[in-house]
């Protein structure tokens, strides 16, 4: 391995740098789309004010003019974006007249609920997709290449959303094994440990149907990636050492095939989390998602901004997890070459 | 010629391309084969398929299941093929500026092709639709807006292959303007994995507008499957063919198109097919 050769003062010179690289991507992300939120806010139909209060047609006029000299509506664009800017960078995301609540404090409340969802089906994805790949590309044959061909031509092509829909229709509505809405049976008292399970239950069908299509996508990279690695020479080397099979899958394998899955893990995790919005929609799961689903039937814009911006910061944490898992399990390549 | 006769040998690809055809067909006819509005109360509510004169029942409103899905066949299709010419025109244009003139233009446009990446691109459709009001125009521009970083990096990567090549160079030493070079030197030599990927494209176009037509955010006035899914959804438990039908009807179109790309796939870039 030649990673041994980096003494740890290099090695965690380089952490930092990398850490570094990261801080400043998430900077420029946040502050790209703040930009933009704002510039949207100004596009829309209509008066800024009323956009801000969520309101059309027929509005309070005091609100509106308390509105204008509280965001400065009437100072020029880039005063307004400065100070818009500077509110976004002290965690101050606006206020929903809708809900009469800070907007942070309507996501903080629904944070939990999304981050939940998403890191169970990203896991679940992951994990199950380089499981079940590994079993297919060890044992190549026919059948399974074609079943898993199949199978991911299929959930392509899937809306996710009906996809969440079939489920509840076969797992709730026809079998009654499981929960078709909610977050938790509501009415019944339990214990910690009654309630986490009761969670878990209700969790299974939303991560299940977010998690599918990335499942089959994964498991097929992995097959194909199995492939070509069994055939490179260190495998070679490892079998004529005499190593046991089982250890040269899972030591020498797996690990270098693993790669490009983390990879395109960490291109797609934009999608995933896009994805959960609708999910969370088809089973109430009261998450950011939700909460996008009612400002969108109220037209509650504060909220939908701030929401945007917290998803993308959810996207740039899963793109810095993909980034280390990658790190940690990549032989070769020392921190820094990566990013 | 021999293109079209290796595409025509290809058996996936032309179910897909004959299960597409039914559907273009199922969308063109749609005036005709169902003349009512599909908003229209053509019966009781809550009719199962196969009840009389409505083949696949009626939902809530005793609107025809069957009429929602031949006329939402036309917006599936419709905002489906813009929409991705709107994502190829964006996509394109960045990715030939930035294959082409490579350096500091290349980094400048790379970055913002990476930043259309990370985020959210579904959410970024769901803010400009509501933000900019539900018409089909705003759908279109919505799915454009967040459909294009993939087209950009393939375009940029083809630029970059043909751009030292010597007929390019020997444009370029003629003195041939750059826009010239480009699009009449370097496109028509890449156009066929834009081709390619542009048809897949479609596809997950259509699966957008759904997701946002499902939201809530389609155009109030066009019937679409994924308006239908949605307003099914709460009465799944009673009447499940509401939303089954307009969901297999994404899915078989979707599947189509996906399978017609994979067929040009295989036929226009025999040497890198089957490596996706």
């Amino acid at each position: 391995m030649t990673s041994a050769s980096i003494n740890s003062g290099g090695r965690v010179f380089a952490v930092a740098l990398a850490l570094a690289g990261w801080f400043v991507k998430f900077v420029a992300v946040v502050l790209v789309i703040a930009t933009f939120n704002f510039i949207l806010v100004h596009a829309a139909p209509g008066d800024p004010a009323q956009v801000i209060a969520g309101q059309s047609g027929a509005s309070d006029e005091k609100l509106l003019a308390q509105l204008r000299a509280e965001y400065g509506l009437d100072k020029p664009y880039p005063i307004q974006l400065a100070n818009y800017l500077k509110r976004v960078v002290t965690l101050d995301l606006g206020y929903s007249y809708r809900q009469q609540r800070t907007v942070a404090s309507l996501i903080l409340e629904r944070l939990p609920a999304t981050l939940l969802l998403t890191a169970t089906a990203f896991t679940l994805a992951l994990l199950s997709g380089i499981i079940l790949g590994t079993l297919a590309g060890v044992r190549a044959g026919k059948w399974s290449d074609t079943l898993l061909t199949i199978v991911s031509l299929l959930l392509y092509a899937t809306p996710v959303f009906w996809l969440g829909l079939m489920l509840v229709l076969l797992f709730s509505v026809q079998l009654d094994w499981l929960p078709a809405f909610g977050y938790v049976t509501i009415g019944v008292p339990m214990t910690t440990l009654q309630r986490m399970g009761d969670i878990g239950m209700h969790l299974i069908l939303p991560a299940v149907s977010l998690a599918a299509v990335y499942l089959a996508i994964y498991t097929r990279l992995m097959r194909s990636s199995v492939l070509d690695v069994t055939h490179q020479d260190f495998i070679k080397t490892a079998k004529a050492k005499g190593l046991k099979q089982g250890r040269i899958i899972i030591r020498h394998i797996l690990r270098n095939a693993m790669l490009p899955i983390v990879t395109v893990a960490g291109m797609q995790a934009g999608a995933l989390v896009g994805g959960a919005v609708v999910i969370e929609t088809v089973f109430a799961w009261p998450g950011l998602g939700r909460l996008i689903y009612d400002a969108l039937l109220q037209r509650d814009y504060p909220v939908l901004l701030g929401v945007f911006l917290v998803m993308s910061v959810i996207v740039i944490a899963l793109n810095l997890l993909t980034d280390t898992i990658y790190r940690v399990i990549d032989p070769r390549v020392s921190v820094r070459a990566a990013s | 010629m021999s293109t079209l006769k290796s595409f025509l040998r290809h058996p996936t690809g032309m179910i897909g391309l004959f299960v597409l055809l039914a559907v273009v067909i199922l969308a063109v006819s749609a005036p005709w084969l169902f003349p009512d509005d599909p908003w229209d109360m053509v019966g009781a509510p809550f009719q199962p398929p196969l009840s009389e004169g409505l083949w696949l029942g009626s939902d809530m409103l005793g609107r025809d299941v069957a009429a929602g899905i031949a006329h939402g066949a036309r917006i599936s299709l419709i905002i489906g093929v813009i929409s991705t010419l709107t994502s190829l025109i964006i996509g394109v244009t960045i990715g030939a500026t930035a294959g082409y003139f490579g350096g500091k233009v290349d980094e400048v446009m790379m970055r913002i092709t990476e930043l259309f990446q990370t985020i959210p691109g579904f959410i970024l459709a769901i803010l400009l639709v509501a933000t900019l009001g539900p018409k089909i125009s705003n759908v279109i521009f919505a799915i454009g807006i967040v459909s294009w970083p993939p087209l950009a990096r393939l375009t940029r990567a083809e630029f970059m292959r043909l751009r030292g090549r010597e007929f390019v160079q020997a444009a370029v030493c003629q003195g041939q303007r750059p826009l010239t070079v480009v699009l009449r030197r370097i496109l028509p030599n890449a156009i066929s994995p834009i081709i390619v990927t542009g048809s897949l494209a479609v596809a997950s176009a259509i699966l957008i507008e759904s997701a946002l037509s499902f939201m809530g955010l389609g155009d109030p006035n066009l019937m679409s499957w994924g308006f239908m899914i949605g307003a099914a959804r709460t009465v799944i438990r009673q009447a499940w063919w509401m939303s089954v039908f307009p969901g297999l009807a994404i899915l078989l179109t979707v599947l189509a198109i996906n399978l017609v790309g994979e067929g040009l796939n295989d036929t226009l870039n025999p040497r890198i097919s089957r490596k996706r």
